[in-house]
C-alpha cells in the first residue's frame, strides 16, 4: 500500500536532524559561507546525531540498517539547514555507503568501522570531473588493468576534505563503465591541486585532483576482481543531492513567506498581493511534488528495484525545482535578496549546483 | 511509513480500466469529437453493465464495511475507494476524457451526497447507478454572473414551503446536465441559498431529479474540447423539489460557516478527480510522442546530463519528471481523504500542477510533431484541445492558486483575496 508519512523512528531522526539544522547550521551558515570554514565542532556535532551510524549494520560498527528514505529524509533537513555544512557532516557516507552497497565482504569489515566507530574524520569521494559534458557512463578518468592491479589516470573536480583524507572513493572508466576504488590519498601519483573557487559550497572544502599513473592494488576494486554494478551507487548519490535540494528549497521557500508576510508595500504585506502570493504558492506545489520524486526513487533503492531513471528523474526534478524556487525567493526579498546578509542569494548559488553535485552526497 | 508500492487491488482496476479505455473509447474518441452532443450509448450502456455486474457501487465512495461470505464484517484492510477513484480517472480519461465525463457511475453530483448526503439520502439518490437503466449525475454550480466567486455569490434561491424548498435561478456550465436530466433518470446537485442576507452561511446544496416539473434545460454549449460531454445551462423556475433533497443542514447558522464549509468539502473529493484525469491525458500525450519517435529510431536515452542530450530528449525527460511528481501529489491528495486525514491544500496544489503540467505537454507536443501534431489525423490535437478544461472546471488555477496561498501563508479571506 502506499504511504506518505515517515515512520516514528524516522520521525524522531528528522526531528534531531531539524533542531541541528535550524540552531546550528543556520547559525553559522553565513560565516562559513564567507570564511570558507566550518567549525570542526559543527561537523562533530551533526556527525554526533548518528545519520550514517545509523545505516550501517552492527556488524561493522554500526547501530541500524542501510534505508535510502531514512537517509533522504535526514538529508532534506540538512539541506535545509546548510547543504555545504550537510555535506561535510555526511562526506563520510560518500566513502561508505558505496562500500556497503557494493563492497566485498572483506572491504566492509576493513573500511566500515574505521569510519563510523568514534568521532567524524574525512573520508570523501572523487566523482565529478571539470568537463562541461561530464557524465558518470563516459567518465574521462580511467583505469587500467595491470599485473599488480589497476593503474587510474584522470582530473576529478570538486572532491571534499581532499587534503586532509583518510580515504577517497575514486570513481573510474574500466572497460566502458564507472568503477569505484578504494584508494588511500598518500598513493603516489595523487597529486591533491588547490582548493577550488567556487559559485556556491563556500563552507566545504572542495579540490582539483589529479591521478597521474596511480596505481592500486586489486582488492581496491569495490566489489573485487569483478567489480560492482555502479547503477545503486550512483542512484543513492542522486537521491542524496536531491533530497538535500528539496531541503535547501524548503528552507528558501520559509524564508521568503516569513518576510512576505512582514515586509510591507502601500500599507498592507506584500504576501497580500497576488504576485506574490500565487509566486509562493507555485514555490509550494514545486517542492511537494518534487519531494515525493526523491522519496519514491529512494523508496525503490531500498525495495532493491533498479531506482537509476527514478533517481535520475528525481535529480532532474530537484535541480529545476531548486533553481525555480531560490530564484523566487530572491526576488520576493527583492534588492534586500541581493544583500549577502540574508541567506536566500547564497542560497540560490548553491542551488545552481544541485545538477553537478552527484557523488557530493550519498544516501 | 513511507511506501510507493501500489496494492494489487489497484493494480486490478488499472488492468481492467484500461481494457475499457483501449476498446470502448481510443477507437470511437475522433467520432464523438466530430460529432458534438451525440449521445454515446454504446460507452454509457457498456459501463451501467459493467457498473452492475461489479455490484452497482459505481465511483461513489462508500463507509458501509464490505460483507464477507459469512454475513460478517470482511477484515479491514487498507481504505482505497479514493485512490482507486483516481486511478479510474486517470485510465479512463486516458482513453478519453469527454467520454469519461459520460460514465454512468456517479460522478460530481453523486460525489457530493456521498460526502454530505444522510444514510437515507444516499440510499434514495445513489442505489439508482445499479438500478435497470443508466443514470448520469451532475453538479450545478455556476451561474451566468459569477464563476470562481462561487457559491459565496450564489444568487439561485431556494424558500421552504413547508415539506418542500422552492428553487429559482439560473446555472451554466453544467457538465452532463442534458444527461442527468433529460437522457437518464438522473439527478443534478443545484447550490443555492436559504438566506441571501446571510451570504455564504446560507449557501447549501439540493438534489434536483430529472422530470421535476420546473427544471428544463435551455442550452449546450459548444466547446474547444471534451465534446463528447454536454455542457448545459439549466434554468430553474419555481422548481419545486422534497424538503430531505438539502444537503447538509436546513438551518442558517449566522455566526458560523460550518455548513458552507461542510458542503465545500466536496472539491475536496472533487479535485484530485480532476487532476487525475488530467494526467490521464498528459500520459496519453508522452506515450504517443514517445512512440512517434520511436518509428523514426529515437529513443529517450535517460541519465545523461542536458548538455548530450537532444532538445527532444530534454523536452520528454522534463515531461517524465512533470508527469510523475504531479501524480505523485494527486496520489498522496487521494491517499489523505482514505485517510481522513484534511487534505484541502493538497487537493488544490495537485489541481494547480496537473492542469498547468497537461495543458503545458499537449501544448509542446502539437509543436513537437509539426503537421503530424497539427493534423486531426492523429489525437494529439485533440488532446491539445480536451486538455485545457482541467485548468477550468472545479475551480480555475488561479482559484487553487489562491487556496494553497491563503492556506501556505495561513491567511482568511479578508487577508487575501
Amino acid at each position: 500500500m502506499y504511504g506518505f508519512e515517515p515512520n516514528e523512528e524516522q520521525g524522531m531522526l528528522v526531528e534531531a536532524v531539524r533542531r541541528f539544522a535550524l540552531n546550528d547550521l543556520r547559525a553559522a551558515a553565513h560565516d562559513a559561507d564567507e570564511g570558507g570554514e566550518l567549525p570542526p565542532a559543527l561537523i562533530q556535532k551533526g556527525w554526533d546525531l548518528g545519520i550514517l551510524q545509523a545505516s550501517i549494520p552492527e556488524a561493522y560498527g554500526g547501530m541500524g540498517e542501510h534505508s535510502a528514505v531514512t537517509g533522504a529524509l535526514a538529508a532534506e533537513e540538512l539541506g535545509y539547514g546548510d547543504i555545504a555544512a550537510g555535506m561535510a557532516v555526511m562526506a563520510p557516507a560518500t566513502f561508505a555507503i558505496p562500500v556497503l552497497l557494493a563492497g566485498t565482504e572483506d572491504q566492509k569489515a576493513a573500511h566500515l568501522p574505521p569510519i563510523v566507530e568514534g568521532a567524524w574524520k574525512p573520508y570523501a569521494s572523487a566523482f565529478v570531473e571539470p568537463d562541461f559534458d561530464f557524465y558518470a557512463g563516459d567518465m574521462r578518468t580511467a583505469a587500467a588493468p595491470n599485473a599488480q592491479g589497476y593503474v587510474i589516470n584522470g582530473v576529478k573536480a570538486m572532491v571534499p576534505f581532499a587534503d586532509r583524507a583518510q580515504g577517497l572513493v575514486v570513481y573510474a572508466a574500466l572497460d566502458g563503465k564507472p568503477q569505484a576504488f578504494l584508494v588511500s590519498p598518500g598513493t603516489e601519483g595523487v597529486k591533491i591541486g588547490e582548493r577550488e573557487k567556487l559559485l556556491g559550497l563556500g563552507a566545504l572544502p572542495l579540490f582539483r585532483v589529479q591521478f597521474d599513473s596511480v596505481h592500486v592494488p586489486a582488492e581496491a576494486r569495490l566489489g573485487g576482481a569483478d567489480g560492482h554494478d555502479p547503477a545503486p551507487v550512483i542512484a543513492a548519490s542522486q537521491i542524496a543531492v536531491a533530497a538535500l535540494a528539496v531541503g535547501l528549497s524548503r528552507g528558501a521557500f520559509d524564508y521568503a513567506v516569513a518576510y512576505a508576510k512582514d515586509r510591507e508595500v502601500f500599507g498592507t504585506p506584500i504576501a497580500q498581493k497576488q504576485s506574490i502570493a500565487f509566486s509562493l504558492a507555485e514555490m509550494a506545489i514545486e517542492i511537494e511534488a518534487v519531494r515525493l520524486l526523491v522519496w519514491e526513487a529512494a523508496w525503490m533503492l531500498d525495495a532493491g528495484n533498479d531506482a537509476s531513471k527514478a533517481a535520475y528523474l528525481a535529480l532532474t526534478g530537484a535541480s529545476d525545482m531548486a533553481m525555480m524556487v531560490t530564484d523566487r525567493a530572491v526576488q520576493i526579498l527583492g534588492g534586500h535578496g541581493y544583500i549577502r546578509e540574508h541567506p536566500v542569494e547564497r542560497w540560490m548559488r548553491n542551488g545552481r549546483g544541485v545538477s553537478t553535485f552527484t557523488g557530493l552526497a550519498m544516501v | 511509513m513511507i511506501s510507493f508500492e501500489m496494492p494489487e487491488k489497484l493494480q486490478q482496476t488499472v488492468t481492467l480500466m484500461t481494457m475499457v479505455a483501449e476498446n470502448m473509447m481510443r477507437p470511437v474518441a475522433r467520432y464523438y469529437d466530430d460529432h458534438e452532443h451525440e449521445i454515446p450509448w454504446d460507452y454509457i450502456n457498456f459501463m451501467h453493465d459493467a457498473n452492475k455486474q461489479m455490484g452497482g457501487g459505481g465511483f461513489v465512495p462508500s463507509d458501509k464495511p464490505k460483507k464477507g461470505n459469512g454475513g460478517e464484517p470482511k477484515k479491514e484492510g487498507p481504505r482505497l475507494a479514493y485512490q482507486r477513484l483516481a486511478f479510474s480517472a486517470e485510465v479512463l480519461s486516458w482513453g478519453d476524457t469527454g467520454l469519461y465525463l459520460c460514465s454512468p457511475v456517479g460522478l460530481l453530483g453523486a460525489a457530493a451526497v456521498a460526502a454530505t448526503g444522510t444514510p437515507e439520502q444516499k440510499q434514495r439518490f445513489l442505489t439508482r447507478f445499479g438500478g435497470d437503466k443508466p443514470v448520469l449525475d451532475a453538479m450545478a454550480l455556476t451561474e451566468p454572473h459569477a464563476g470562481s466567486a462561487m457559491p459565496a455569490m450564489v444568487r439561485t434561491t431556494a424558500v421552504r414551503d413547508d415539506d418542500w424548498w422552492i428553487l429559482n435561478g439560473e446555472k451554466i456550465f453544467v457538465t452532463a446536465g442534458h444527461k442527468a436530466l433529460i437522457d437518464t433518470p438522473g439527478f443534478i446537485v443545484v447550490w443555492a441559498t436559504i438566506d441571501p442576507s446571510a451570504g455564504r452561511a446560507g449557501v447549501r446544496p439540493f438534489v434536483v431529479e430529472s422530470g421535476t416539473p420546473g427544471c428544463t434545460v435551455t442550452k449546450l454549449e459548444h466547446k474547444l474540447g471534451i465534446r463528447a460531454s454536454d455542457t448545459a445551462s439549466v434554468v430553474l423556475q419555481d422548481c419545486r423539489i422534497p424538503f430531505t433533497n438539502i444537503l447538509g443542514s436546513p438551518e442558517v447558522e449566522k455566526k458560523t460557516t460550518e455548513g458552507f464549509k461542510g458542503a465545500m468539502a466536496t472539491f475536496d473529493a472533487s479535485r484530485p478527480m480532476v487532476a487525475a484525469s488530467a494526467l490521464g491525458v498528459a500520459r496519453a500525450t508522452l506515450e504517443t510522442l514517445k512512440e512517434f519517435l520511436a518509428q523514426k529510431g529515437i529513443q529517450v536515452r535517460y541519465g545523461l546530463p542536458r548538455s548530450r542530450l537532444t532538445s527532444i530528449e530534454r523536452e520528454l525527460i522534463d515531461m517524465e519528471v512533470l508527469l510523475r511528481s504531479t501524480w505523485l501529489l494527486v496520489l498522496k491528495s487521494v491517499w489523505m481523504m482514505d485517510e481522513k486525514k484534511p487534505n484541502n491544500l493538497e487537493a488544490s496544489m495537485g489541481k494547480v500542477r496537473a492542469g498547468d503540467v497537461v495543458v503545458k505537454m499537449t501544448q509542446r507536443a502539437v509543436e513537437m510533431l509539426g503537421p503530424a501534431g497539427y493534423s486531426r489525423e492523429h489525437l494529439l490535437e485533440k488532446w491539445f484541445r480536451d486538455a485545457k478544461i482541467n485548468d477550468l472546471y472545479e475551480g480555475t488555477g488561479q482559484i487553487n492558486r489562491l487556496i494553497v496561498a491563503r492556506r501556505i501563508l495561513d491567511y482568511g479571506r479578508d487577508e487575501l483575496s
